[in-house]
């Protein structure tokens, strides 16, 4: 599919070329337009009454007072918006407004739309909601105690949303024959994307759109299509009276790839009224949308062989999904599912549940349910390098997967960087020479100790199939060429920040052999643009890049066609470089871009040609086996050094060299970028972020709320806490991608927490098993110390789960063909093979009150 | 003004005051409802929309203004004490048709992302440079603390001031020459 | 968008004229400096004032007076203006602490007056009107239920003023005038410990000015903890001062800031007569320490937050008998940062 990926930079017109991205001038000059930037005529304001209660029955919702108050033109319940929605198939649980129950402080009951935002806030107050409490989950711990009241009618078993089990292999045998088993349980703390765009939607009746007219909804949203999909089942509409357009994105990290309420609220209201409403979240409601890390508890035991080799490896993880199910049935399955694709693991076992609490959402943020089982396998790797005396580095250099390989669940490894990216980082570092050792600091000790950590990681270049099942493209690029020698590109992916509109230019430009400047791009329209499934998954580099340089290679051949016809030469003969058509054996006779289009178009009639893209076909065939494949995966290595404050536990993050296996960078800045951005996220992961709840005491409330709902209180490194990065992008281009190009933005925010837990103990000899791994964590860990108990922090113990019997899939290396022995009849399911598994949740449909 | 200032504004939602002000160089006079932030009057009454808001509580630094040269949060600022002030927004950051050092830098080297905190960030490190040309690191890192941006981890948004830093240095001394 | 609810708004230009009109509207007026704590608690509706009375046009109030032995601030004066001034380092702590508040942003509209003013703060409380309502309120607005310490009669919300501990710590004073009267008093005589009526200025008192003694033979400094260098309020902070002769200590003083509802001052009679040795300032540090007594109300738990508060004593006054900071741990490079911002 790719164009030469084995090209050298220089033989490139514009690839790995340092370039201003095609939508920098809009950024700086405050000219790109947010969707709370924009204002139609006779436009009206929506707000939100949310729930104050965490589990509660809708008794009733009183609007007539609120119906009367100045400038209030609507208000909606949960009557008018009676279907349900979701993400996933397997998950349409949400309603736009709730209608018989909420479900966490934050739910949405009523909206209010008025004139201007002060009399919609003002009309809030004056609605009443009679709710019955209802017993309050407030966390995974307590949903598996507690089965009765179900926070909802379906899911595996009372409130466990999802569980799921897989064995390749005789895991049990392989931790018997291993001269080491090492056992431990991690907890990862959920936290949240913290964009600094608030959600903002403004849905409009466009008149000039039929007879009828249409439905247009502008918003902040990383996922266009499965919004506009949503829209079109939650309000019954016709999806081609539908229009989506994602405008721009003040970041999306995963925290706008969900339909949300507030997007299909405005929309109905629009169509009831006949005209524009917007809606602009505040900050607190950002954080009652969240659908960010779930909270993770974790239990790895990994058997090893005395120098270091694994040889089995045992995974349970508990997710805290809080009150709906999102991405969550996919989130369970990622804390499995990457775990083998770095290091060769023989035979695996991975258990995973998850819970509904009465707390909002969690989803998919930044490495989506891979960064809390790749915390726990990461440090564990580096116990087990200070319990055998094997160097953490040489530890994971003598077992990466090889290259084109198959892991032990089925996963497909094309190129694998990993080996380079941590030979640059423990290079560039001196991680061998520098380490303290781990050795606890001597009582009256006051000088702060520096200490270095090594972590690597893997991930998606874009999920190998789509949200719903279809056997259509992931994405779609058009191109359409004019007399001037534009060309202007449509597809639906979505720029968030990370640079998409700018790689879809440069795929385009580089085939046709013209420049930046010559491309207009148009993206993220429903109405305009293909189908591209959206900005998740590190999908749309690989995807959308493929299918561009398909577009444009048809393009090409048209155009050559004319010149080679005009020319008389044949047309492999052709070069396009520099705006010009050349025959590459006498470059005297050249031809004009534009005037090579002039022909081609009179040849052919209007130029416009698509290329669209599919991933290859996973060896997973297993039920389940549809989360984790991609096309090919990223790696990263990171070496972190920290210095410690042995009094207090206090630590100062020196700098951090991370390696990125790239592939190819496109564009370098812009690579570097989303490495140094992800390394700034993961770094605020590890050192302060975290979505905590607080629960009044019972006897007096029957309270469970958002602990700080706030920029100030959720703590988000500033620039004070950034230290520097060394970047290492290693280049080995995957044939798999555009030019060669991989994922760069998720993974190399993967190494980060595990690299500073390790880094803390090669300073002070203290595990922190726990993210986030604060100083008041470390100071109570040199206190266990001294008292002569384990210099540890982290959980005990991971409670009882009545796993489901296992799906038994052997490894490739003992036979297997990647089916379970086990597994239900094809017919049987409704999924089909490689897909995610659909549950047997009914879809539900509620009784609607006033 | 004084007088009227003196006596009193009721701040209710349907009593507009007027106010005076210089926007990006232009004299201004603009009604609004007096209990509105300068936010909320650039972005509302104005049609500036490039000053972006992630809080309007002073939390993230996304809604920066330069106030008679000074960068503050217009999200707590409100217009009814911003009667005579130099106010300049990202829209009055070029120069002319062309960017500013500062912009070109920023595009040309990831600075800019997602492009929601960009504004502020720009106009916050123009006021430093228009203070200290010849900012350290350790001085630029220090004067953008007030403002929150989660796409790129800071660090090409200092080498972007920076390089700005060296061209407007230069440009001085051909300016001297 | 958050904002701001409906009143009425004053700009006077005469200290005369504010104090009438404060004297005329009571308690339903609020003084507006900057505006960077009350706008923000005005969009929470934690506080609704009825009137506005808006300080920046009065001239007296942007002024700065001082010379080597005494200095008078204005209230209205910008904490930028403090931490930038050469002629106010003679009074480090000051410096230090006004350097070190929120964000440059907001040092850049936020004044002195202001600072000293500023609500106390509990993550109870601060907090929007919608999640105060989930919690049914608490007693310092709206509630009856002190939820740091349900069983208590009292509001616990935190004094997080960061100039107020370094002013008392150099035996500031503050002027109060009213209508027809003006009072001189300690700043520390400015604070009850309550976290509802934490201020003792009367709602008709404007603090016109702040009076700084004569530094000759002081040295004084700030510490402040907080988990980000810009931003956040103090969760813990020590101002210390101490004057010197030869090598002993004549008088000394060390005030806690965000560890109670008002500026705690520590007993420090012990360092009296005696070198600023370690043993000295480790005893010092253990009994003062003890005097700060956090709750969880803010950020970090209480338990680290009293382990830091002896490591800042002991770092502050070994910064003050000439220690580099560099040697002090990494607590202390933190407050380095501020060479940056002098």
């Amino acid at each position: 599919m790719s164009d030469n990926p084995d090209k050298k930079v220089d033989e490139f017109n514009l690839v790995g070329k340092a370039r201003r991205r095609v939508d920098a001038r809009a950024k700086v000059t405050g000219q790109a337009r947010f969707a709370d930037d924009l204002v139609l005529p006779r436009m009206l304001h929506c707000k939100l009454l949310r729930s104050r209660l965490p589990h509660a029955k809708i008794k009733s919702v009183t609007t007539d007072k609120a119906r009367a108050a100045a400038g209030v033109r609507l208000i909606l319940t949960g009557y008018d918006t009676p279907v349900p929605y979701g993400i996933l198939p397997v998950s349409h649980d949400e309603h736009p407004l709730c209608t018989d129950k909420v479900r966490f402080v934050g739910d949405p009951i009523a909206a209010v739309i008025a004139d201007s935002e002060e009399e919609a806030t003002a009309a809030l107050d004056l609605i009443h909601v009679d709710l019955e409490p209802l017993t309050t989950i407030s966390d995974a711990e307590e949903a598996l105690r507690i089965p009765e009241p179900r926070i909802h009618d379906y899911g595996d078993e009372g409130n466990l949303h999802k569980k799921v089990a897989f064995d390749f292999g005789d895991v049990d045998e392989a931790l018997r024959n291993s001269e080491r088993v090492f056992e431990d349980v991690f907890f990862y703390e959920g936290n949240t994307h913290l964009a600094i765009e608030q959600h903002a939607t403004l849905a409009a009746i466009d008149d000039a759109a039929g007879p009828d007219g249409r439905l247009t909804v502008w918003s902040s949203t990383q996922t266009p299509h499965y919004l506009h999909r949503a829209l079109a089942k939650a309000l019954e509409l016709d999806p081609a009276r539908v229009r989506v357009v994602a405008i721009a994105n003040g970041g999306g990290f995963g925290g706008k790839s969900d339909p949300f309420n507030h997007e299909i609220v405005v929309a109905k209201a629009a169509l009831m009224l006949g005209r524009p409403v917007k809606i602009c979240l505040t900050r607190e409601e950002v954080f009652y949308c969240h659908r960010g890390r779930h909270p993770v508890l974790m239990k790895l035991r990994t058997g090893v062989s005395l120098d270091g080799k694994i040889k089995g490896m045992e995974l349970q993880t508990l997710l805290d999904g809080g009150a709906y199910g999102s991405y969550g049935v996919a989130s369970t399955f990622y804390t499995g599912a990457l775990q083998t694709v770095t290091y060769k693991v023989p035979r695996y076992r991975f258990q995973g549940c998850r819970a509904f609490t009465n707390k909002p959402p969690c989803g998919p943020k930044r490495g989506h349910g891979t960064p809390q089982p790749r915390f726990g396998l990461e440090v564990q790797l580096d116990k087990i390098a200070t319990a055998l005396k094997l160097d953490p580095a040489d530890l994971r250099l003598q077992q990466l997967v090889e290259p084109r390989s198959l892991t032990a669940n089925y996963m497909s490894v094309e190129t694998i960087g990993l080996g380079e990216c941590i030979r640059r980082v423990v290079d560039g570092s001196g991680f061998r020479a520098r380490r303290s050792g781990g050795k606890l600091p001597t009582p009256g000790d006051i000088a702060p100790v520096r200490g270095l950590g090594l972590a690597c990681s893997s991930y998606l270049s874009g999920a190998g199939l789509p949200i719903y099942w279809n056997d259509l493209p992931q994405s779609g690029v058009q191109l359409q060429l004019d007399r001037s020698g534009r060309v202007t590109a449509f597809c639906g992916a979505t720029e968030i920040g990370q640079g998409s509109d700018d790689v879809l230019a440069l795929c385009v430009a580089e085939i046709l052999g013209i420049e930046i400047a010559d491309i207009k791009v148009l993206t993220g329209d429903t109405d305009l643009t293909p189908v591209d499934l959206g900005s998740y998954s590190s999908r749309v580099t690989l995807m959308m890049g493929n299918a561009a340089i398909e577009a444009a290679t048809r393009a090409r051949d048209l155009v050559a066609k004319a010149v080679s016809d005009k020319m008389g030469v044949p047309v492999e003969k052709l070069r396009f470089a520099e705006r010009r058509v050349t025959f590459i054996d006498d470059p005297a006779r050249v031809m004009s871009w534009q005037d090579a289009v002039i022909l081609a178009e009179a040849k052919h009639g209007t130029l416009g040609t698509t290329g669209s893209y599919k991933p290859p076909r996973s060896a997973a065939k297993y039920k389940g086996g549809g989360v984790g494949p991609t096309p090919t995966y990223s790696y990263s290595a990171a070496v972190v050094e920290v210095e410690v404050d042995p009094v207090t536990g206090w630590y100062d993050v020196i700098k951090v060299w991370i390696g990125h296996d790239i592939g190819r960078a496109l564009n370098p800045p812009l690579t570097e970028g989303q490495v140094i951005g992800s390394v700034y996220m993961g770094l605020g992961e590890a050192l302060m972020e975290e979505s905590t709840f607080r629960r009044l005491p019972p006897k007096l409330s029957g309270a469970l709320v958002h602990k700080f709902p706030s920029m100030l209180e959720y703590k988000s490194p500033s620039t004070m806490e950034m230290p520097p990065v060394e970047v290492f992008l290693v280049e080995d281009p995957d044939s798999r991608g555009p030019f060669g190009a991989k994922e760069v933005g998720q993974g190399p925010l993967l190494p980060m927490m595990p690299a500073i837990a390790n880094a803390i103990f090669d300073a002070v000899g203290v595990r922190v098993d726990e993210v986030p791994i604060t100083a008041e964590k470390i100071a109570r860990a040199l206190d266990a110390a001294t008292k002569g108990r384990p210099a540890r922090v982290g959980p005990t113990k991971f409670p009882a789960v009545a796993w489901p019997e296992a799906l038994k899939i052997a490894p490739p290396w003992e036979g297997g063909d990647g089916t379970a022995s086990n597994d239900r009849p094809k017919k049987e399911r409704m999924a089909r093979p490689g897909e995610v598994p659909i549950g047997d949740a009914p879809i539900i449909r509620p009784e609607v009150r006033r | 003004m004084t007088s009227a200032l003196a006596e009193g504004y009721t701040a209710t939602m349907n009593r507009h005051a007027t106010l005076s002000l210089k926007v990006n160089g232009d004299e201004r006079e603009v009604a609004f409802a007096p209990h509105k932030t300068l936010l909320e009057v650039l972005r509302e009454d104005l049609a500036l929309t490039g000053t972006k808001h992630g809080c309007e509580l002073g939390e993230c630094g996304a809604c920066a203004v330069l106030v008679d040269g000074r960068p503050v949060l217009s999200c707590l600022m409100l217009a009814l004490e911003c009667e005579g002030a130099d106010v300049r927004t990202i829209e009055g950051m070029q120069e002319g048709a062309q960017l500013h050092p500062l912009q070109a830098a920023f595009a040309d080297l990831g600075a800019a992302q997602c492009g929601y905190c960009t504004p502020a960030m720009l106009l916050t490190a123009k006021a430093l440079l228009d203070d200290k040309p010849s900012a350290t690191r350790d001085e630029i890192r220090a004067s953008l603390s007030g403002v929150l941006c989660r796409c790129t981890g800071y660090l090409q948004i200092f080498d972007a001031v920076e390089r700005a830093a060296r061209i407007l240095a230069a440009r001085d001394r051909e300016d001297h020459v | 968008m958050m904002r701001c609810p409906e009143f009425r708004y004053f700009a006077p230009d005469t200290v005369e004229e504010v104090v009438k009109i404060l004297a005329e509207e009571g308690p339903r007026a609020s003084l507006l400096g900057g505006g960077t704590d009350l706008v923000p608690n005005m969009k929470r509706r934690q506080q609704t004032p009825a009137v506005l009375v808006a300080t920046r046009r009065v001239k007296e109030l942007h002024n700065v007076e001082n010379d080597a032995t005494s200095a008078r601030l204005g209230s209205g004066i910008t904490l930028a203006r403090i931490a930038a001034s050469p002629t106010l380092r003679p009074w480090s702590a000051l410096v230090r602490a006004a350097a070190q508040v929120a964000t440059p942003h907001i040092r850049n509209t936020g004044t002195l007056g202001g600072n000293l003013c500023v609500d106390t703060r509990c993550n109870y409380y601060d907090q929007s009107y919608e999640w105060r309502k989930a919690i049914d309120f608490c007693m310092k607005k709206d509630g009856g239920v002190c939820w740091v310490a349900p069983g208590s009669p009292r509001c616990w919300a935190v004094s997080s003023t960061d100039c107020a501990p370094a002013l008392i710590a150099l035996d500031a004073q503050v002027e109060l005038v009213s209508k027809g009267q003006t009072r001189i008093v300690p700043v520390a005589q400015l604070y009850n410990d309550d976290g509802i009526e934490y201020l003792a200025r009367r709602p008709d008192e404007l603090i016109a000015s702040v009076r700084l003694g004569d530094p000759t033979g002081w040295r004084s400094t700030y510490w402040k903890l907080r988990r980000r260098e810009a931003f956040d309020f103090p969760v813990l902070s020590v101002a210390a001062a101490v004057k010197l002769e030869g090598d002993r200590v004549v008088e000394a003083r060390v005030v806690f800031g965000a560890v109670a509802s008002r500026p705690v001052v520590a007993d420090v009679s012990a360092l009296i007569g005696n070198r600023l040795d370690d043993a000295s300032i480790e005893r010092v540090a253990d009994s003062a320490s003890k005097l700060a007594k956090p709750l969880d109300n803010t950020d970090f738990t209480l338990g680290w937050r009293k382990r830091v508060a002896k490591a800042y004593v002991s770092g502050a006054l070994k910064e003050l008998r000439g220690d580099d900071l560099e040697t002090l741990g990494l607590l202390a490079r933190r407050q380095s940062m501020l060479r940056v911002l002098s």
